[in-house]
Protein backbone atom coordinates (compact mmCIF):
# COMPACT_ATOMS: atom_id res chain seq x y z
CA UNK A 1 0.00 0.00 0.00
CA UNK A 2 2.36 2.36 1.08
CA UNK A 3 4.97 1.51 -1.92
CA UNK A 4 2.38 1.98 -4.43
CA UNK A 5 1.27 5.50 -3.22
CA UNK A 6 5.50 5.97 -3.57
CA UNK A 7 5.35 4.67 -7.03
CA UNK A 8 2.31 6.79 -7.72
CA UNK A 9 3.98 9.97 -6.58
CA UNK A 10 7.21 9.07 -8.19
CA UNK A 11 5.40 9.35 -11.62
CA UNK A 12 3.68 12.32 -10.52
CA UNK A 13 7.30 13.80 -9.97
CA UNK A 14 8.32 12.68 -13.85
CA UNK A 15 5.11 13.66 -15.41
CA UNK A 16 5.66 17.32 -13.91
CA UNK A 17 5.06 19.56 -16.79
CA UNK A 18 2.86 22.86 -15.42
CA UNK A 19 -0.48 22.61 -17.23
CA UNK A 20 -0.63 27.02 -17.26
CA UNK A 21 2.64 28.37 -16.03
CA UNK A 22 2.43 29.74 -12.75
CA UNK A 23 -0.48 27.84 -11.60
CA UNK A 24 -4.08 27.39 -12.55
CA UNK A 25 -5.59 29.47 -15.87
CA UNK A 26 -8.60 31.50 -14.42
CA UNK A 27 -11.29 29.91 -16.28
CA UNK A 28 -10.32 26.51 -14.87
CA UNK A 29 -10.32 27.55 -10.94
CA UNK A 30 -12.41 25.58 -9.23
CA UNK A 31 -13.35 24.77 -5.81
CA UNK A 32 -13.01 21.37 -4.11
CA UNK A 33 -16.67 21.68 -3.82
CA UNK A 34 -16.50 20.38 -7.87
CA UNK A 35 -14.21 17.43 -7.11
CA UNK A 36 -16.64 15.90 -4.53
CA UNK A 37 -19.51 13.47 -6.30
CA UNK A 38 -23.20 14.51 -6.22
CA UNK A 39 -24.21 13.08 -2.29
CA UNK A 40 -21.01 15.20 -0.85
CA UNK A 41 -21.81 18.66 -2.85
CA UNK A 42 -25.87 17.80 -1.75
CA UNK A 43 -24.42 17.50 1.99
CA UNK A 44 -22.86 20.58 2.19
CA UNK A 45 -25.69 22.72 0.72
CA UNK A 46 -28.17 21.46 3.18
CA UNK A 47 -27.83 22.79 6.31
CA UNK A 48 -29.89 20.64 8.30
CA UNK A 49 -27.67 17.18 7.10
CA UNK A 50 -24.19 18.85 7.64
CA UNK A 51 -22.28 18.40 10.84
CA UNK A 52 -20.35 21.20 10.25
CA UNK A 53 -23.28 23.32 11.44
CA UNK A 54 -22.97 21.71 14.84
CA UNK A 55 -19.82 23.55 15.71
CA UNK A 56 -20.99 26.97 14.31
CA UNK A 57 -23.78 27.12 16.33
CA UNK A 58 -21.52 26.65 19.08
CA UNK A 59 -20.05 29.13 17.77
CA UNK A 60 -22.96 31.34 17.34
CA UNK A 61 -23.48 30.92 21.36
CA UNK A 62 -19.60 31.72 22.16
CA UNK A 63 -20.32 34.51 20.38
CA UNK A 64 -23.03 35.87 22.71
CA UNK A 65 -21.39 34.43 25.81
CA UNK A 66 -19.31 36.78 28.35
CA UNK A 67 -15.95 35.79 29.25
CA UNK A 68 -15.15 35.42 33.05
CA UNK A 69 -13.85 38.67 34.35
CA UNK A 70 -16.24 40.90 33.44
CA UNK A 71 -15.36 42.00 29.94
CA UNK A 72 -17.89 41.93 27.27
CA UNK A 73 -19.17 39.57 24.72
CA UNK A 74 -17.64 39.42 21.35
CA UNK A 75 -21.16 40.47 20.63
CA UNK A 76 -21.23 43.18 23.01
CA UNK A 77 -18.20 45.32 21.12
CA UNK A 78 -19.45 43.74 17.60
CA UNK A 79 -23.21 43.55 17.98
CA UNK A 80 -25.09 41.02 14.98
CA UNK A 81 -21.95 38.94 13.54
CA UNK A 82 -24.69 38.51 10.87
CA UNK A 83 -23.74 42.47 10.03
CA UNK A 84 -20.12 43.76 11.35
CA UNK A 85 -18.76 40.01 10.51
CA UNK A 86 -20.01 39.90 6.91
CA UNK A 87 -17.14 40.04 4.16
CA UNK A 88 -14.36 39.48 7.41
CA UNK A 89 -13.52 36.05 6.11
CA UNK A 90 -13.25 36.78 2.59
CA UNK A 91 -10.25 39.45 3.49
CA UNK A 92 -8.16 37.35 5.68
CA UNK A 93 -5.19 36.93 6.40
CA UNK A 94 -5.00 40.26 7.24
CA UNK A 95 -2.18 42.78 8.78
CA UNK A 96 -2.14 43.46 12.65
CA UNK A 97 -1.29 46.72 13.04
CA UNK A 98 -0.49 45.90 16.73
CA UNK A 99 2.07 43.67 16.37
CA UNK A 100 3.14 44.23 13.05
CA UNK A 101 2.84 40.75 11.15
CA UNK A 102 -0.13 39.39 9.26
CA UNK A 103 -2.60 37.09 10.97
CA UNK A 104 -5.25 34.88 10.01
CA UNK A 105 -9.11 34.66 11.38
CA UNK A 106 -8.44 32.78 14.36
CA UNK A 107 -5.39 34.47 15.40
CA UNK A 108 -7.52 37.98 14.74
CA UNK A 109 -10.36 36.26 17.11
CA UNK A 110 -7.80 35.20 20.25
CA UNK A 111 -6.18 38.31 19.45
CA UNK A 112 -9.65 40.16 20.75
CA UNK A 113 -9.64 37.51 23.64
CA UNK A 114 -6.37 38.76 24.84
CA UNK A 115 -6.25 42.30 24.17
CA UNK A 116 -10.18 42.85 24.47
CA UNK A 117 -11.88 40.32 26.97
CA UNK A 118 -8.61 39.45 28.74
CA UNK A 119 -9.05 35.74 29.00
CA UNK A 120 -6.14 33.05 27.86
CA UNK A 121 -6.20 32.65 23.91
CA UNK A 122 -8.17 29.64 23.22
CA UNK A 123 -6.05 26.14 22.02
CA UNK A 124 -6.02 25.69 17.98
CA UNK A 125 -8.02 23.02 16.93
CA UNK A 126 -10.16 23.17 20.39
CA UNK A 127 -13.91 23.47 19.83
CA UNK A 128 -14.30 26.77 20.99
CA UNK A 129 -11.72 28.09 18.36
CA UNK A 130 -12.67 26.13 15.56
CA UNK A 131 -16.25 27.21 16.56
CA UNK A 132 -16.16 30.48 16.89
CA UNK A 133 -13.86 30.83 13.97
CA UNK A 134 -16.35 29.00 11.57
CA UNK A 135 -19.48 30.87 13.19
CA UNK A 136 -17.48 34.36 11.81
CA UNK A 137 -16.13 32.64 9.06
CA UNK A 138 -19.97 31.64 7.73
CA UNK A 139 -21.19 35.35 8.05
CA UNK A 140 -19.15 35.51 4.49
CA UNK A 141 -20.68 32.71 3.03
CA UNK A 142 -21.25 33.02 -0.71
CA UNK A 143 -18.53 36.43 -0.83
CA UNK A 144 -15.35 36.55 -3.67
CA UNK A 145 -12.20 35.59 -1.65
CA UNK A 146 -10.63 39.35 -1.97
CA UNK A 147 -6.97 39.27 -0.45
CA UNK A 148 -5.91 43.29 1.03
CA UNK A 149 -3.85 45.12 -1.39
CA UNK A 150 -1.96 46.36 1.82
CA UNK A 151 1.49 46.71 0.45
CA UNK A 152 2.61 45.33 3.93
CA UNK A 153 1.32 41.68 3.30
CA UNK A 154 3.68 41.55 -0.01
CA UNK A 155 6.60 39.63 1.57
CA UNK A 156 4.73 36.95 3.54
CA UNK A 157 2.67 36.17 0.39
CA UNK A 158 5.79 35.95 -1.61
CA UNK A 159 7.10 33.67 0.81
CA UNK A 160 4.04 31.51 1.00
CA UNK A 161 4.45 31.46 -3.05
CA UNK A 162 7.93 30.45 -2.47
CA UNK A 163 7.08 28.11 -0.35
CA UNK A 164 4.40 26.39 -2.42
CA UNK A 165 6.75 25.80 -5.52
CA UNK A 166 9.38 24.36 -3.14
CA UNK A 167 10.08 20.65 -2.70
CA UNK A 168 10.23 19.61 0.40
CA UNK A 169 10.20 16.56 2.44
CA UNK A 170 11.28 13.10 1.57
CA UNK A 171 9.46 12.82 -1.66
CA UNK A 172 10.95 15.72 -3.05
CA UNK A 173 7.20 17.10 -3.86
CA UNK A 174 6.06 20.82 -3.58
CA UNK A 175 2.16 22.07 -3.13
CA UNK A 176 2.16 23.14 -6.71
CA UNK A 177 3.53 19.81 -8.31
CA UNK A 178 0.32 18.50 -7.07
CA UNK A 179 -1.85 21.27 -6.96
CA UNK A 180 -1.19 23.17 -9.71
CA UNK A 181 0.41 20.56 -12.00
CA UNK A 182 -1.73 17.31 -11.42
CA UNK A 183 -5.25 18.63 -9.31
CA UNK A 184 -8.33 16.89 -11.26
CA UNK A 185 -5.99 13.42 -11.12
CA UNK A 186 -6.02 10.71 -8.82
CA UNK A 187 -3.84 9.80 -5.90
CA UNK A 188 -4.85 6.05 -4.94
CA UNK A 189 -8.77 7.01 -4.44
CA UNK A 190 -8.38 10.76 -3.75
CA UNK A 191 -8.76 13.60 -6.32
CA UNK A 192 -6.46 16.11 -6.11
CA UNK A 193 -8.32 19.43 -5.98
CA UNK A 194 -6.44 22.37 -6.74
CA UNK A 195 -5.85 23.14 -3.35
CA UNK A 196 -8.09 26.22 -2.45
CA UNK A 197 -8.92 27.26 1.02
CA UNK A 198 -12.68 28.37 0.39
CA UNK A 199 -13.99 26.52 3.30
CA UNK A 200 -12.06 26.86 6.21
CA UNK A 201 -13.09 25.52 8.86
CA UNK A 202 -14.73 22.50 7.40
CA UNK A 203 -15.97 19.44 8.71
CA UNK A 204 -14.00 16.23 7.08
CA UNK A 205 -15.50 13.42 6.97
CA UNK A 206 -11.93 11.61 7.19
CA UNK A 207 -11.71 13.50 10.65
CA UNK A 208 -14.81 13.14 11.44
CA UNK A 209 -14.94 16.25 12.73
CA UNK A 210 -14.06 19.79 12.09
CA UNK A 211 -10.36 21.37 11.63
CA UNK A 212 -8.84 23.90 10.41
CA UNK A 213 -6.86 25.15 7.58
CA UNK A 214 -3.75 24.49 9.24
CA UNK A 215 -4.97 20.75 10.23
CA UNK A 216 -5.45 20.49 6.41
CA UNK A 217 -2.02 21.78 5.40
CA UNK A 218 0.03 19.65 8.22
CA UNK A 219 -1.75 16.47 6.44
CA UNK A 220 -0.46 17.39 3.18
CA UNK A 221 3.14 17.95 4.39
CA UNK A 222 2.92 14.66 6.29
CA UNK A 223 1.26 13.03 3.00
CA UNK A 224 4.85 14.78 0.98
CA UNK A 225 6.93 13.30 4.21
CA UNK A 226 7.95 16.75 5.12
CA UNK A 227 7.92 18.09 8.78
CA UNK A 228 4.71 19.98 9.20
CA UNK A 229 5.32 23.49 11.30
CA UNK A 230 4.04 24.06 14.89
CA UNK A 231 0.30 25.45 14.79
CA UNK A 232 0.19 29.28 14.08
CA UNK A 233 3.90 29.52 12.32
CA UNK A 234 4.21 32.22 10.57
CA UNK A 235 4.81 30.07 7.56
CA UNK A 236 1.15 28.66 7.97
CA UNK A 237 0.00 32.24 7.59
CA UNK A 238 2.60 33.01 4.70
CA UNK A 239 1.34 29.92 2.53
CA UNK A 240 -2.65 30.90 3.80
CA UNK A 241 -1.45 34.22 2.21
CA UNK A 242 -0.49 32.79 -1.24
CA UNK A 243 -3.40 30.26 -1.58
CA UNK A 244 -5.85 33.09 -1.14
CA UNK A 245 -4.62 35.48 -3.16
CA UNK A 246 -4.58 32.07 -5.63
CA UNK A 247 -8.10 31.53 -4.83
CA UNK A 248 -9.59 34.71 -5.34
CA UNK A 249 -12.36 35.35 -6.48
CA UNK A 250 -13.91 31.66 -5.34
CA UNK A 251 -16.82 32.16 -2.95
CA UNK A 252 -16.46 31.66 0.51
CA UNK A 253 -17.61 28.19 1.36
CA UNK A 254 -17.39 27.73 5.48
CA UNK A 255 -18.32 25.75 7.02
CA UNK A 256 -17.10 23.14 3.82
CA UNK A 257 -17.66 19.41 3.77
CA UNK A 258 -14.81 17.25 2.02
CA UNK A 259 -14.41 13.83 1.99
CA UNK B 1 -25.23 18.89 26.81
CA UNK B 2 -24.32 17.61 23.35
CA UNK B 3 -25.32 19.82 20.56
CA UNK B 4 -28.51 18.87 18.55
CA UNK B 5 -30.21 20.16 15.44
CA UNK B 6 -33.43 19.28 14.67
CA UNK B 7 -35.11 20.42 11.31
CA UNK B 8 -39.27 19.78 10.63
CA UNK B 9 -41.52 21.71 8.96
CA UNK B 10 -43.42 24.08 11.74
CA UNK B 11 -46.87 23.95 10.13
CA UNK B 12 -48.46 21.17 8.09
CA UNK B 13 -51.67 20.51 6.14
CA UNK B 14 -53.65 16.85 8.19
CA UNK B 15 -52.32 14.21 6.04
CA UNK B 16 -49.32 15.77 4.67
CA UNK B 17 -45.86 13.03 4.94
CA UNK B 18 -43.27 15.21 6.35
CA UNK B 19 -39.46 14.79 6.67
CA UNK B 20 -37.63 15.19 9.96
CA UNK B 21 -33.78 15.55 10.54
CA UNK B 22 -31.52 15.59 13.22
CA UNK B 23 -28.25 15.73 13.77
CA UNK B 24 -26.40 15.80 17.18
CA UNK B 25 -22.54 16.28 17.96
CA UNK B 26 -21.18 12.64 19.42
CA UNK B 27 -17.59 11.28 19.10
CA UNK B 28 -19.07 7.53 18.47
CA UNK B 29 -15.99 6.21 19.82
CA UNK B 30 -16.13 2.98 18.01
CA UNK B 31 -13.90 0.84 21.16
CA UNK B 32 -11.35 -0.72 18.61
CA UNK B 33 -9.12 2.77 17.97
CA UNK B 34 -6.34 2.75 20.04
CA UNK B 35 -5.98 6.74 21.37
CA UNK B 36 -2.64 8.42 21.25
CA UNK B 37 -0.65 6.36 24.16
CA UNK B 38 -1.24 3.25 22.22
CA UNK B 39 -4.43 1.74 24.57
CA UNK B 40 -7.47 1.00 22.82
CA UNK B 41 -9.75 3.82 23.58
CA UNK B 42 -13.16 2.87 25.74
CA UNK B 43 -16.50 2.43 23.58
CA UNK B 44 -18.69 5.44 23.99
CA UNK B 45 -21.35 5.25 21.49
CA UNK B 46 -25.08 6.17 20.97
CA UNK B 47 -26.97 2.79 20.89
CA UNK B 48 -30.34 4.14 20.55
CA UNK B 49 -32.41 6.97 19.42
CA UNK B 50 -36.08 7.44 19.33
CA UNK B 51 -38.90 9.61 18.66
CA UNK B 52 -42.50 10.10 20.17
CA UNK B 53 -45.53 12.03 19.21
CA UNK B 54 -47.36 13.27 21.82
CA UNK B 55 -45.89 10.67 24.26
CA UNK B 56 -46.49 7.62 21.28
CA UNK B 57 -43.37 6.41 19.56
CA UNK B 58 -43.11 6.96 16.21
CA UNK B 59 -39.62 6.04 15.30
CA UNK B 60 -36.84 4.04 16.95
CA UNK B 61 -32.94 3.48 15.55
CA UNK B 62 -30.34 1.20 17.36
CA UNK B 63 -26.81 2.41 16.28
CA UNK B 64 -23.76 0.31 16.17
CA UNK B 65 -19.76 1.27 16.29
CA UNK B 66 -20.02 1.63 12.54
CA UNK B 67 -21.71 4.74 12.64
CA UNK B 68 -19.99 8.13 11.83
CA UNK B 69 -19.44 10.29 14.06
CA UNK B 70 -22.54 13.36 14.75
CA UNK B 71 -24.84 11.03 13.69
CA UNK B 72 -27.52 12.46 10.80
CA UNK B 73 -30.71 10.46 11.51
CA UNK B 74 -33.41 11.46 8.85
CA UNK B 75 -37.11 10.16 8.47
CA UNK B 76 -40.66 10.61 8.04
CA UNK B 77 -44.20 11.07 9.76
CA UNK B 78 -47.64 11.52 8.52
CA UNK B 79 -49.07 14.50 10.48
CA UNK B 80 -52.13 13.98 11.89
CA UNK B 81 -52.62 16.86 14.49
CA UNK B 82 -50.76 19.56 16.38
CA UNK B 83 -48.36 18.60 19.12
CA UNK B 84 -45.10 17.92 20.19
CA UNK B 85 -42.25 15.60 19.24
CA UNK B 86 -39.78 14.31 21.41
CA UNK B 87 -36.28 13.21 20.23
CA UNK B 88 -34.31 10.84 22.49
CA UNK B 89 -30.83 9.72 22.57
CA UNK B 90 -29.23 7.03 24.50
CA UNK B 91 -26.14 5.64 24.93
CA UNK B 92 -22.97 4.66 26.65
CA UNK B 93 -21.46 6.44 29.88
CA UNK B 94 -25.06 6.77 30.46
CA UNK B 95 -26.09 9.40 27.64
CA UNK B 96 -29.32 10.46 27.48
CA UNK B 97 -30.53 13.61 26.25
CA UNK B 98 -34.39 14.92 24.99
CA UNK B 99 -34.83 17.30 22.71
CA UNK B 100 -38.27 18.41 21.89
CA UNK B 101 -40.15 20.37 18.35
CA UNK B 102 -43.37 21.62 17.65
CA UNK B 103 -45.58 21.30 14.60
CA UNK B 104 -49.27 23.02 14.21
CA UNK B 105 -51.56 21.24 11.73
CA UNK B 106 -54.35 23.25 10.21
C1 LIG C 1 -13.95 45.13 24.03
C2 LIG C 1 -14.38 45.11 22.64
C3 LIG C 1 -14.14 43.82 21.85
C4 LIG C 1 -14.50 42.54 22.19
C5 LIG C 1 -15.12 42.04 23.46
C6 LIG C 1 -14.15 41.73 21.04
N1 LIG C 1 -13.61 42.49 20.05
FE1 LIG C 1 -13.13 41.86 18.20
N2 LIG C 1 -12.43 43.71 17.77
C7 LIG C 1 -12.46 44.82 18.60
C8 LIG C 1 -11.76 45.92 17.98
C9 LIG C 1 -11.55 47.32 18.58
C10 LIG C 1 -11.31 45.45 16.72
C11 LIG C 1 -10.48 46.22 15.67
C12 LIG C 1 -9.05 45.79 15.75
C13 LIG C 1 -8.38 46.13 17.07
O1 LIG C 1 -8.28 47.29 17.38
O2 LIG C 1 -8.02 45.19 17.79
C14 LIG C 1 -11.76 44.06 16.62
C15 LIG C 1 -11.57 43.27 15.50
C16 LIG C 1 -12.10 42.00 15.33
C17 LIG C 1 -12.07 41.24 14.11
C18 LIG C 1 -11.47 41.68 12.80
C19 LIG C 1 -12.46 42.51 12.04
C20 LIG C 1 -11.92 43.04 10.74
O3 LIG C 1 -12.69 43.75 10.08
O4 LIG C 1 -10.77 42.76 10.38
C21 LIG C 1 -12.69 40.05 14.35
C22 LIG C 1 -12.90 38.90 13.37
C23 LIG C 1 -13.10 40.06 15.74
N3 LIG C 1 -12.74 41.26 16.29
C24 LIG C 1 -13.74 39.01 16.36
C25 LIG C 1 -14.03 38.99 17.73
C26 LIG C 1 -14.51 37.85 18.42
C27 LIG C 1 -14.81 36.48 17.79
C28 LIG C 1 -14.67 38.21 19.72
C29 LIG C 1 -15.09 37.34 20.90
C30 LIG C 1 -14.20 36.23 21.18
C31 LIG C 1 -14.29 39.61 19.82
N4 LIG C 1 -13.89 40.05 18.59
C32 LIG C 1 -14.37 40.35 20.99
C33 LIG C 1 -13.08 44.86 19.82
C34 LIG C 1 -13.57 43.77 20.51
C1 LIG D 1 0.92 14.36 -3.26
C2 LIG D 1 0.00 15.38 -3.67
C3 LIG D 1 -0.19 16.58 -2.74
C4 LIG D 1 0.76 17.46 -2.29
C5 LIG D 1 2.25 17.44 -2.58
C6 LIG D 1 0.06 18.46 -1.52
N1 LIG D 1 -1.27 18.18 -1.47
FE1 LIG D 1 -2.71 19.36 -0.76
N2 LIG D 1 -4.11 17.95 -1.17
C7 LIG D 1 -3.86 16.76 -1.82
C8 LIG D 1 -5.09 15.97 -1.87
C9 LIG D 1 -5.25 14.58 -2.49
C10 LIG D 1 -6.07 16.74 -1.21
C11 LIG D 1 -7.55 16.37 -0.99
C12 LIG D 1 -7.69 15.42 0.14
C13 LIG D 1 -9.12 15.02 0.36
O1 LIG D 1 -9.95 15.91 0.54
O2 LIG D 1 -9.37 13.85 0.36
C14 LIG D 1 -5.42 17.99 -0.81
C15 LIG D 1 -6.07 19.05 -0.19
C16 LIG D 1 -5.52 20.30 -0.02
C17 LIG D 1 -6.26 21.49 0.38
C18 LIG D 1 -7.74 21.53 0.71
C19 LIG D 1 -8.60 21.86 -0.46
C20 LIG D 1 -10.07 21.93 -0.09
O3 LIG D 1 -10.88 21.89 -1.00
O4 LIG D 1 -10.41 22.01 1.09
C21 LIG D 1 -5.35 22.52 0.46
C22 LIG D 1 -5.65 23.95 0.85
C23 LIG D 1 -4.05 21.97 0.13
N3 LIG D 1 -4.20 20.63 -0.17
C24 LIG D 1 -2.87 22.70 0.13
C25 LIG D 1 -1.61 22.09 0.01
C26 LIG D 1 -0.37 22.78 0.27
C27 LIG D 1 -0.23 24.21 0.74
C28 LIG D 1 0.63 21.87 0.03
C29 LIG D 1 2.12 22.05 0.24
C30 LIG D 1 2.52 22.29 1.62
C31 LIG D 1 -0.01 20.64 -0.45
N4 LIG D 1 -1.35 20.82 -0.41
C32 LIG D 1 0.68 19.53 -0.90
C33 LIG D 1 -2.66 16.37 -2.39
C34 LIG D 1 -1.47 17.02 -2.20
Amino acid sequence: MIRSAVLVLAGLILAAEPAFPGGIAPSDKRSGLAEMGPELQAMQRDDTAHPGMLWVQDGADLWARAPTGGAPACSGCHGEARASMRGVAARYPAWDARNGRPIDLQDRINLCRRTHQHVEPLAYESADLLGLTAFVATQSRGMPIAPPEDPRLAPARREGRALFEARMGQLGLSCAICHDDHWGRHLGAAAIPQGHPTGYPLYRLEWQGMGSLQRRLRNCMSGMRAEPYPFGAPDYIALELYLAERAAPLPVETPALRP
Amino acid sequence: MARALINLPKTAKAGDVIEIKTLISHPMETGFRPGPDGRILPRNIITEFLCRFEGEEIFRAELFPAASANPYLTFTTTATRSGTFQFTWRGDGGFDQTETATVTVA
